[in-house]
C-alpha cells in the first residue's frame, strides 16, 4: 500500500447494528446470506452419493474428515467454555474402547453399541476429568495432554481390553456410504445444535465462563458444575467419532489414543478459527485431504501439522473462517489518511 | 530391601527434579508454559550424541550442548513465542506445536535405534546401605542438588536473578522499575533450555534415547509442577521426593508398569484436596477456580 493511504473497511448495507442481525429487503439479499450455508450443506449431503465419481478412497478421506470435524466441534465447544484441550484423543479413545467392549463382551449390535458407547464414554470422560475442572488455562491443557497418554499406558500395563493387541473382528457396518452419511448428518446436526445452544440463556452462562469465570462465580453460579456439563456435552461428538471409527475399521487398539487424534482437531480448530463451530468443520475439511496428499511423507506429516499450527497461530490467529467472513461481509477500499486530507 | 528403596527413591527423585526444573523455571519466571520442553530435552540429547561422535572431548561437548540448547531456548522465545505472548492459549499451542515438530522430526529421521545413547560420565559402582549404586546415578543426585543450590543463589543473590524473580512476582511493578519483560522471558527460556540440556546429559546415559521420552518428560514436568505448587522451589523439591518415592514403592510392590499411573493419581489427589499445589501460594485465585 502507498504511504499516506489506508485500507478502509465498510460493512455491507444488510448488516444492522450487530454482527448477526440483518436488514433484508430482497430475495437476492436472503440468498446472499444463506447461499454459502446452503451450498456447504448440500455439498456435504450430495458428496456421499458420488461414490462412482470420486472412488472409494476419497469417500474414506471424507469420512475421516468428518470424524476429525466432530473432534474439532468438541474442541471448539470446550474452548468456548474456557477449557483448552490438547488431548482430544482422550475422548476419541474412550468412545472407541467402549464400543469395542460392548461389541466384544456383550455382543450388542452397532445400532445400540454406538449410542451407548457415546453416552457411557462421555459420562466416564466427565467423571475422570471432574477433579481437574478446578483448573483452567494452561493447567487444564496440561492435564488433557496427559490423559490419553496415561490411559494408553494403563491399557498397556494391565492388558485389559486386549492390551497391546487391541480388540479386533468387531461387527460389520453396512459400508462406507452408510458410515459417511451417518457422520455427515451428525456433523451438520452437532454444528447446528452447538450454534443454537450458545444462543440460549444456558449458552450465555457458558460463554461468560469463557470470558470471566470469576464474575460468574461472583454471580452465584456453580462454575465447576457448568464446566462438568459442558465437558459432557462436548465429549459426546468425540466419543461418537471414536465409536463409529472403531466399528468402521472393525478394530480398536492403543492407536485410538494416538497423538494424531489430538493434534489434528487442534490444528483444524486453529486453521478454521478458534471458537467458531463452522470454522472448525471447514478447517477439518481443509486439513484432512491436505494430509492425505502428504501421505507419502509418513510420520513427517505430523511435523507438517505442527508447522501449519505454528503458522496459523502466529500469522493468522483469527483463522480462515473469520477471515473469509470478513471479506464476504465487508467492502474494502483504499482511502488517503485523514491528516493528509486535512492538509489539502 | 528398605535400604535399596530409600536409595533408589532418592535417585528417582533427583531424576524427576532434573527433568522438571527447566520447565518449572521458565513457567515461574515468564509465565509461559514451555510445551516444547520435551523436544528441547531430546534435542540436547541428540546434539550431545553427534558432538561426541565428531570426536570432541566429553567436557567440551557437554558445555557446547548446554550452550547451544540455551541459545535454542532463547531463539524459540525471540522468534516465535514473543509474537503470541500474553495470549495464553496461543502460547500453549505455539510451544506445543514446536515440541511436536521437533519430536516427530527426530522420529522421522529415524533416531530410534540402539546406537543412539550417551556415554556414562563415570563408570563403576560402590556399595552404600547394602545397595550397589553406580557413579552415574549418584552423580545425578549431586547435580540435582547443585542445580537447586545454584538456582536459589541465582535468584536471591545475583542482580539478574533478582530481576527475574521480580518479574515473576509482579510484572507491572517490575516494568515500573525498569526491568524489560522480553529480556527476562528470553533469559528464562535460555535457562530452561540449559537445564534441559544438563538433564539430558545426566539422565540419557541410563538408557537409549527414545522419542517417547520427550512426551514423558513433559508429563513429568507437569506432574511435578502441579503437585508442588508453581512458585516455590521448596514445593518442587518436595513434589519430586514424593513422586520419586511413590514410584519406587509402586514398582516394588506392584508391577513396574504402574509407575506411570503414579503421576496422574498424584495430580488428581492433590488437585482435589489442595488445588494450589502442596506449597503454592501466589496466583491461587487468578489462575485457578
Amino acid at each position: 500500500m502507498k504511504a499516506g493511504y489506508r485500507k478502509e473497511r465498510i460493512d455491507r448495507g444488510i448488516k444492522a447494528r450487530a454482527d448477526d442481525i440483518f436488514a433484508i429487503s430482497s430475495y437476492r439479499e436472503i440468498l446472499y446470506l444463506t447461499g454459502p450455508r446452503i451450498l456447504a450443506v448440500l455439498a456435504l449431503l450430495i458428496y456421499p452419493l458420488l461414490t462412482d465419481v470420486t472412488g472409494a478412497y476419497w469417500q474414506t478421506v471424507a469420512f475421516i474428515a468428518c470424524i476429525i470435524a466432530l473432534l474439532t466441534l468438541s474442541w471448539n465447544f470446550l474452548f468456548s467454555v474456557g477449557l483448552v484441550s490438547l488431548g482430544q484423543a482422550y475422548f476419541f479413545g474412550v468412545g472407541a474402547y467402549f464400543t469395542g467392549f460392548f461389541d466384544r463382551t456383550i455382543g450388542l449390535p452397532p445400532l445400540y453399541s454406538i449410542p451407548l458407547a457415546t453416552v457411557a464414554g462421555a459420562i466416564l470422560c466427565t467423571i475422570i476429568i471432574y477433579p481437574v475442572l478446578r483448573l483452567r488455562g494452561i493447567y487444564f491443557a496440561l492435564i488433557t495432554f496427559a490423559l490419553p497418554l496415561f490411559l494408553m499406558r494403563i491399557i498397556e500395563a494391565t492388558g485389559y481390553l486386549g492390551g497391546t493387541e487391541g480388540i479386533s473382528g468387531l461387527q460389520r457396518l453396512p459400508g462406507i456410504t452408510f458410515s459417511l452419511y451417518v457422520t455427515v448428518v451428525i456433523v451438520l446436526a452437532v454444528t447446528f445444535i452447538f450454534l443454537r445452544l450458545f444462543d440460549t440463556d444456558y449458552g450465555l452462562v457458558l460463554r461468560a465462563i469463557h470470558d470471566n469465570d470469576m464474575s460468574v462465580l461472583a454471580g452465584g453460579l456453580n462454575v465447576q458444575l457448568y464446566k462438568a456439563q459442558a465437558v459432557f456435552i462436548a465429549a459426546m461428538p468425540a466419543t461418537f467419532a471414536g465409536a463409529l471409527m472403531t466399528l468402521h475399521y472393525r478394530i480398536v487398539g492403543m492407536p485410538a489414543f494416538a497423538v494424531e487424534y489430538s493434534i489434528l482437531p487442534l490444528t483444524a480448530a486453529v486453521v478454521g478459527g478458534t471458537g467458531t463451530f463452522a470454522g472448525g468443520v471447514l478447517g477439518a475439511f481443509i486439513l484432512v485431504p491436505f494430509s492425505e496428499l502428504l501421505r507419502a511423507f509418513g510420520t513427517l506429516r505430523i511435523v507438517m501439522y505442527g508447522i501449519m499450527l505454528l503458522f496459523f497461530v502466529v500469522g493468522l490467529p483469527e483463522g480462515i473462517y473469520r477471515f473469509a467472513q470478513r471479506k464476504y461481509f465487508q467492502f474494502e477500499r483504499i482511502v488517503p489518511l485523514e491528516e493528509k486530507a486535512d492538509e489539502k | 530391601m528398605i535400604e535399596s528403596m530409600l536409595v533408589f527413591g532418592l535417585v528417582n527423585s533427583a531424576v524427576l527434579m532434573l527433568l522438571a526444573l527447566g520447565f518449572s523455571l521458565t513457567f515461574g519466571l515468564s509465565g509461559v508454559a514451555n510445551f516444547s520442553h520435551g523436544g528441547i530435552y531430546l534435542f540436547a540429547g541428540y546434539l550431545a550424541y553427534f558432538l561426541l561422535k565428531m570426536g570432541l572431548p566429553y567436557f567440551i561437548a557437554v558445555v557446547l550442548t548446554i550452550f547451544i540448547t540455551a541459545l535454542l531456548g532463547a531463539a524459540i522465545y525471540k522468534l516465535i513465542v514473543i509474537r503470541v505472548r500474553g495470549i495464553v492459549l496461543n502460547e500453549v499451542i505455539a510451544t506445543f506445536a514446536i515440541g511436536i515438530c521437533m519430536l516427530e522430526f527426530f522420529r522421522w529421521l529415524g533416531f530410534v535405534t540402539y546406537e543412539y545413547s550417551l556415554p556414562y560420565i563415570a563408570r563403576g559402582r560402590f556399595t552404600i546401605f547394602e545397595t550397589t549404586l553406580d557413579y552415574q546415578r549418584s552423580l545425578i543426585i549431586v547435580v540435582a542438588l547443585l542445580l537447586a543450590v545454584f538456582l536459589w543463589f541465582f535468584t536471591h543473590r545475583t542482580k539478574t536473578g533478582l530481576a527475574l524473580l521480580g518479574m515473576a512476582q509482579d510484572e507491572y511493578t517490575a516494568l515500573a522499575v525498569g526491568i524489560d519483560s522480553d529480556w527476562a522471558a528470553t533469559y528464562s527460556f535460555a535457562i530452561g533450555g540449559a537445564f534441559a540440556a544438563i538433564a539430558a546429559v545426566m539422565i540419557l546415559p541410563l538408557g537409549i534415547i527414545n522419542i517417547n521420552i520427550g512426551y514423558e518428560v513433559l508429563l513429568i514436568a507437569l506432574a511435578v509442577t502441579v503437585l508442588g505448587g508453581l512458585e516455590s522451589t521448596k514445593g518442587l523439591i518436595l513434589a519430586c521426593i514424593i513422586l520419586g518415592y511413590a514410584q519406587v514403592i509402586t514398582s516394588t510392590f506392584f508391577a513396574p508398569h504402574w509407575k506411570e499411573a503414579v503421576y496422574l493419581a498424584a495430580i488428581l489427589i492433590v488437585l482435589a484436596v489442595k488445588p494450589s499445589g502442596l506449597l503454592g501460594k501466589f496466583k491461587e485465585l487468578e489462575e485457578r477456580v
